[in-house]
């Protein structure tokens, strides 16, 4: 075990310089690209909004002030205030909290589940690939947010709910590219002659393949993050979400609906980082691709 | 063609009773009580016991799948508890609107993506070509829920120049055309950067093929060679595509019913999943997704006569 640990090691360490230098070179791809550069800029923005909403946000986001309800935005409150007096600008900041968490713990869920199935898809006996894909296929037939409302009717709304159904609905999706990459490996000669020399299925697996099916996992993971952000924030618009009072941009966007004709500043607070942060995570995910994996990149 | 029919057909019916399969054990095999979640909070005990008996949840579970889906396939959904109507009867009825909605939205959507993906290749690296781009990716972004609302911020609360909410009267074909103006721009903005990106990506493809630059070495004229060579075999990806965006502007015209309040299928499952009239969110979710796998059934249909090379590849 030990023997195996530092044989790899030793060859990662040989390959090093070579990686970092393919990687730096992705990097600067990356940031040659203006709307790759425009989205890690927006991406950062979101992300110090997330991290430092406790510092930034001038009240607590479900302080109520019911004297001071429905104002338009002011030096004391920037984005005005909702229908129970709380602070807008406050709300945005710790909503992007939610968002982020979301994205991350589904694109967590959906890659180890997309992992898992699919290499066992890919690797094992024929049936349960067929098995497998059909049950796939089947998920993937269901219309999204109709599904989704099903699955709240039954489940509940809540956060919890929102993971699960992101993530059922994105593992067929990941399984699948897993599936095909290791369809594709399975017969390539480093492979046979490791089958060969006896190594055993999770060897197989876990040694040999999955270092080479998690990168278009990753950037296709980072593409996904709009999605799931745009799915999130529509259930919660929808009031099938997070659960009051938690701040959510979505559910700022259900508040805000209601007051849409004489206080239109609340749909427009709660709708603009949505917006900032799908185009961001978007031209980002793009660029990543495009930098990361030559074989997609744009005008080859 | 015909071997393909059949098994990308019986494929369908495959997926069909699975997707059924599935919905029916995500009610059975969730913790708690099937009559309580069916009935909601308000139901008493001896409702819950009749509920049982009438729906047999005292059979055992494989007789229960094969009464569910037999039942589905006669087109028997059940029975609104509420207002003790047929299912299937309901969510039919509100349909039309969202076919309406999601055919109008498709349609601008075509009418739009293609010229913009034809004229983005034509232009291929200039300054047009990066802006199409950039609009495209954006527009595929931008929330539809958020479109929607914005559009009904801007055009209907601040300009006034469309109206807000509802389909428009019954019978009368231009109110109900200008409440549908709205609606459909939201759920079909996304499609049009779809498939302008789909068709840049394909014409691209084919400009560089043998048959156009045969018919470059003929001295045909640039215009003929895009429209009459080009362009009819870029658009074939996209429609095989449109099977897909049925399923997407599906979703999206959920949030655009809501938002607008315009009846149809959307705003029915939403009214149900609040009153948690269960039966009535399972019908209008199978009938939705059996009417989603058909128009992608329809599409890869479409584009396997028209591209014998996609026949292969089931």
């Amino acid at each position: 075990m030990s023997a195996q640990a530092s044989d790899t090691s030793l060859t990662a360490g040989r390959a090093a310089p070579l990686v970092l230098e393919r990687r730096f070179g992705a990097l600067r791809r990356l940031l040659r690209d203006p709307l790759g550069a425009l989205g890690l800029v927006l991406v950062a923005l979101i992300v110090i909004m997330a991290l430092g909403a406790d510092i930034l946000s001038p009240y607590g986001p479900n302080v109520t002030n019911v004297k001071e309800r429905l104002q338009p935005p002011s030096e004391l409150h920037w984005l005005g205030t909702d229908q129970l007096g709380r602070d807008i600008f406050s709300r945005v900041l710790v909503g992007s909290r939610i968002a982020l968490w979301v994205a991350a713990v589904t694109s967590f869920f959906s890659l180890i589940g997309g992992l898992a199935l699919g290499l066992i898809a890919g690797y094992g006996p024929r049936w349960l690939d067929s098995l497998l894909i059909l049950i796939f296929d089947s998920i993937r037939a269901f219309p999204t947010v109709l599904f989704a409302l099903a699955v709240v009717t039954i489940l509940g709304p809540s956060l919890g709910t929102i993971i699960f159904i992101i993530t059922i609905f994105n593992v067929p999706v990941y399984a699948r590219i897993v599936r095909t990459q290791t369809l594709s490996l399975r017969t390539t000669e480093f492979i046979l002659a490791e089958r060969s020399l006896g190594a055993g299925p999770v060897r197989v697996l876990f040694v040999h393949m999955l270092p080479n099916v998690i990168g278009p996992l990753l950037i296709l993971a980072s593409m996904d993050v709009p999605v799931v952000i745009t799915i999130e924030a529509g259930l919660s618009f929808l009031g099938l979400g997070v659960r009051p009072p938690t701040a959510s941009w979505g559910s700022i966007l259900n508040d805000g609906y209601a007051f849409i004709r004489n206080t239109p500043w609340m749909v427009i607070s709660g709708g603009v980082p949505l917006i900032l942060a799908t185009l961001g995570f978007t031209f980002l995910g793009e660029a990543l691709r495009d930098a990361f994996d030559p074989r997609l990149r744009k005008d080859v | 063609m015909l071997i393909y029919t059949a098994r990308r057909l019986a494929l369908t019916v495959l997926i069909l009773l699975v997707t059924m399969t599935l919905l029916f054990s995500m009610v059975y095999l969730v913790p708690g009580d099937p009559a309580s979640i069916a009935l909601g909070p308000r139901a008493t005990a001896a409702m819950k016991a009749a509920f049982r008996e009438r729906m047999g949840l005292n059979d055992p579970l494989p007789v229960q799948l094969w009464t569910f889906i037999s039942n589905v396939l006669r087109g028997d959904l059940g029975i609104d508890v509420w207002s003790n109507r047929s299912v299937t009867q309901i969510v039919l009825e509100a349909m039309p609107y969202t076919l309406a909605l999601t055919g109008v939205g498709l349609g601008w959507a075509v009418v739009t993506g293609i010229p913009l993906g034809a004229w983005s290749a034509v232009a291929r690296n200039s300054w047009t070509d990066r802006l199409i781009g950039v609009i495209s990716v954006s527009a595929i972004a931008i929330p539809s829920f958020i479109v929607a609302i914005y559009s009904l911020l801007l055009f209907a609360v601040w300009l006034k120049w469309l109206p807000a909410i509802g389909a428009g009267d019954r019978g009368d074909w231009g109110d109900q055309l200008v409440h549908l103006l709205l609606p459909a721009f939201a759920v079909g903005l996304g499609w049009v950067g779809y498939i302008a990106r789909m068709v840049r990506a394909s014409m691209l493809e084919v400009m560089g093929e043998n048959h156009v630059r045969t018919a470059r070495a003929f001295g045909l004229p640039e215009q003929r060679i895009l429209f009459r060579y080009a362009l009819p075999i870029a658009i074939l990806p996209t429609i095989a595509l449109l099977g897909v965006g049925i399923g997407n502007l599906l979703s999206g015209a959920v949030f655009a019913e809501i938002v607008f309040a315009r009846p149809g299928v959307g705003k029915l499952t939403y009214d149900a999943v609040i009153t948690r009239n269960y039966p009535v969110v399972m019908g209008s979710v199978l009938i939705t997704t059996a009417f989603y796998a058909s128009c992608t059934l329809v599409a890869d249909l479409v584009a396997a006569w028209l591209d014998p090379r996609v026949r292969a590849s089931l």
